[in-house]
């Protein structure tokens, strides 16, 4: 039952990746080129919704399903770790026109292509936990 | 019955990706999909290299089936919810032909980057690989992508997540500004 949950939830964001055009690279280069409103209106209509909504579940302090915790721990605060992480990131993304949850939805639409933009991502995700100690944190 | 096909305005995408963001708190997870990749770095074995694969991968099953779920709505949209063309302003589109780039609104994807035959160019599979490394790398350096960030965190009001995004966004204007012109 609750695979079947997550399943229609994983359906729903990715076709709202697809339909919002946000999985689209085009609409990627646009946001980065300060072309159109589109990308940071998506962004910020669901951030300003998320903000109220997680005020509320706070001060009224909801639980989750079952009675546990929301998961809304506070990150540990560091600046080198976001920031430098952030900016590799943020190339990547500019780059392949891509981030993970699109990532998936492409692949799902067809475009073989993506698969090479997630081998690439696999292999950053384990250099990063090979080299991890090595790096500020 | 075309309407179907056309694509979300923001103000409709954007609190559907908040909906998605609640659902997923109220069933007690965080809505973050670039934790999938050390997942499957962990399931492929990657434990025996690093202690940071060493986890109950199990315990990330639900974020899989979420994975497999936005790869099923990937299939749904590109074939029966939408023309897989996309508008953009079309200064952008102008600016992206001189980079030889001409299939905007024709494609979804730029079939220059991602149309099978460009596979055999090697500037392409760069572009590709490299791409999807630094995303992989940076994700979990930053410990989160756009969705763990720039959705959950800033929504939950974390400094470190808005540091993330400052830094995605640096990141994305070095790319387009300095060094698309070296490689296209």
């Amino acid at each position: 039952m609750k695979t079947l949950v997550y399943l229609v939830i994983g359906v729903f964001f990715g076709i709202v990746m697809y339909k919002s055009e946000a999985a689209s690279w085009f609409r990627i280069y646009e946001m980065f080129e300060f072309g159109a409103f589109h990308m940071y209106g998506i962004i910020g209509s669901a951030l300003a919704i998320g903000v109220i909504g997680v005020q509320i579940i706070k001060r009224k302090k909801l639980k989750a399903l079952g009675g546990q915790e929301m998961q809304l721990k506070p990150k540990a605060m560091s600046v080198p770790r976001y920031l430098v992480g952030g900016i590799l990131f943020g190339l990547g993304w500019a780059l392949a026109g891509a981030c993970p949850g699109p990532m998936y939805v492409l692949a799902g639409a067809g475009f073989g292509s993506i698969l090479l933009v997630i081998f690439g991502a696999l292999v950053g995700t384990f250099l990063y936990g090979v080299v991890r100690h090595k790096l500020p944190h | 019955m075309e309407w179907i096909k056309d694509p979300w305005p923001w103000y409709v995408s954007g609190p559907l990706i908040a909906l998605v963001m609640f659902v997923l708190l109220f069933v007690g997870k965080q809505f973050g999909m670039s934790s999938n990749l050390r997942t499957a770095c962990s399931i492929g074995g990657a434990g025996k290299a690093s202690d940071f694969f060493k986890f109950d991968w199990k315990k990330e099953r639900w974020n899989l089936i979420v994975v497999l779920g936005a790869i099923i709505g990937g299939f749904l949209s590109a074939n029966y919810l939408s023309d897989n063309t996309v508008e953009i302003n079309p200064e952008i589109a102008t600016k992206l032909e001189t980079y030889g780039i001409t299939s905007t609104g024709d494609a979804y994807l730029p079939t220059e980057i991602f149309g099978t035959e460009s596979l055999s160019d090697p500037k392409i599979l760069a572009i590709l690989l490299i791409g999807g490394f630094f995303v992989g790398f940076g994700a979990r350096y930053a410990g989160g992508c756009t969705s763990g960030h720039a959705i959950s965190g800033l929504s939950n009001l974390q400094l470190p997540s808005l540091i993330a995004v400052i830094g995605f966004f640096i990141g994305g204007l070095v790319m387009i500004n300095f060094i698309y012109p070296l490689i296209f």
